[in-house]
């Protein structure tokens, strides 16, 4: 959670042409979007440039946020389209959770990733590690879920599924985020039990 | 029993689910043992860290939209009423068309070896803009055209008048 004034508050003040009251916008989401940028971008400089382009769409449209969600709900779904139109524009894979390379590409990921070149074996280390390894989708969707303070309802609205699907999708992420840290970070997970 | 287990964790699921599930984590191993590794993953997650973008950043994202401007609310520039207009202008075609074309149908039945009840090759198009039906309609698409004018004109002369003052 944020101290100091609430997004709406600075949101307003934005609107009556405070456009230095932004920044803050900025700062308190700049890890959140980059963090999700980073899930569909091949390396961080293309991830910086989509989370930058995420801010100023979002200046830009100020005027349509109408405050019926969370301001953080509508700039995650920019973040989504913009990542999506990302991945078009670059004509990547886009990961979807139907589609079996997806696990062939997370496996494939793992080359680089061999035991003596874990030098990080805390448990966060490792478990970002894992979710690096996850499609673009199961990444994001626990990306929301766990450090977007989304809910499941806001979560469908902001990857346009209905609530059941969202769940469902969690489940299976979870499921394979499991999966990834028993097969690659075997040592680190028995350290954990 | 994972995904039970997850809509427990989540804290999701009716409030019988639930009980029946703390009954089970009370009696059965094995809904213990499944219950302690999925907790493990949940608290894993939570405790994740987001990535950071360069130092650089705010002032990057800062420096790009001093040259921008927020854009004004697509409810400003989409005026409904335009859009009604339009729709009903079309149906309203839609409608006259239809009517027409059954007008010109001969129901009486014919020769049984066709189908279709129209001889194409006998319908005559020039009645088409010489028929007192369409000249009707003609004239309440231009009145239409012309109140949706004169709303739009009426509207920016207000306009122009509330920036005047």
């Amino acid at each position: 959670m944020h101290t100091g004034p609430s997004d709406n508050e600075i949101l307003s003040s934005v609107l009556q042409g405070n456009q230095q009251a932004y920044a803050e916008i900025v700062k308190r989401y700049q890890n959140f979007v980059f963090t999700i940028a980073l899930r569909y971008a091949p390396n961080r400089e293309d991830a910086e440039e989509i989370a930058q382009d995420c801010f100023v769409k979002a200046y830009r449209s100020l005027a349509d946020f109408r405050g019926d969600s969370k301001f953080s709900t509508w700039l995650y779904t920019i973040v989504t389209t913009t990542c999506l139109t990302f991945l078009r524009k670059k004509k990547l894979d886009v990961h979807s959770l139907d589609n079996e390379k997806v696990f062939e590409v997370a496996d494939s990921k793992d080359s680089g990733f061999g035991a003596n070149q874990v030098e990080q074996k805390s448990r966060i280390g490792m478990v970002n590690k894992a979710i690096a390894l996850l499609s673009s989708d199961d990444a994001h969707i626990i990306t929301l879920f766990y450090k977007g303070e989304q809910s499941m309802e806001e979560i469908g609205q902001v990857m346009g599924l209905e609530t059941n699907t969202v769940k469902v999708r969690l489940h299976r992420a979870r499921q394979r985020l499991k999966d990834k840290m028993e097969k690659h970070f075997a040592d680190e997970v028995r350290d954990l039990n | 029993m994972e995904e039970r287990l997850w809509n427990y964790i989540d804290g999701s699921g009716a409030a019988e689910e639930r009980s029946a599930i703390e009954q089970l984590l009370k009696s059965n191993a094995e809904w213990q043992s499944k219950y302690r590794e999925l907790l493990d993953v949940h608290q894993l997650l939570r405790e994740s860290e987001l990535e950071e973008p360069s130092m650089r950043f705010t002032r990057n994202v800062m420096e790009e939209i001093a040259r921008l401007q927020i854009a004004p609310a697509t409810k400003n520039y989409i005026n409904q009423k335009i859009i009604y207009g339009l729709g009903a202008f079309f149906v309203t075609m839609i409608i006259g068309f239809l009517v027409y074309g059954f007008a010109q149908v001969d129901w009486t039945p014919t020769n049984s070896n066709s189908s279709i009840p129209i001889d194409f090759g006998k319908l005559d198009f020039s009645k088409f803009f010489n028929n007192t039906y369409v000249n009707i309609f003609m004239m309440m698409n231009v009145v239409l055209g012309l109140a949706l004018l004169d709303r739009y004109l009426n509207k920016k002369k207000e306009e122009r008048r509330q920036t005047s003052e």
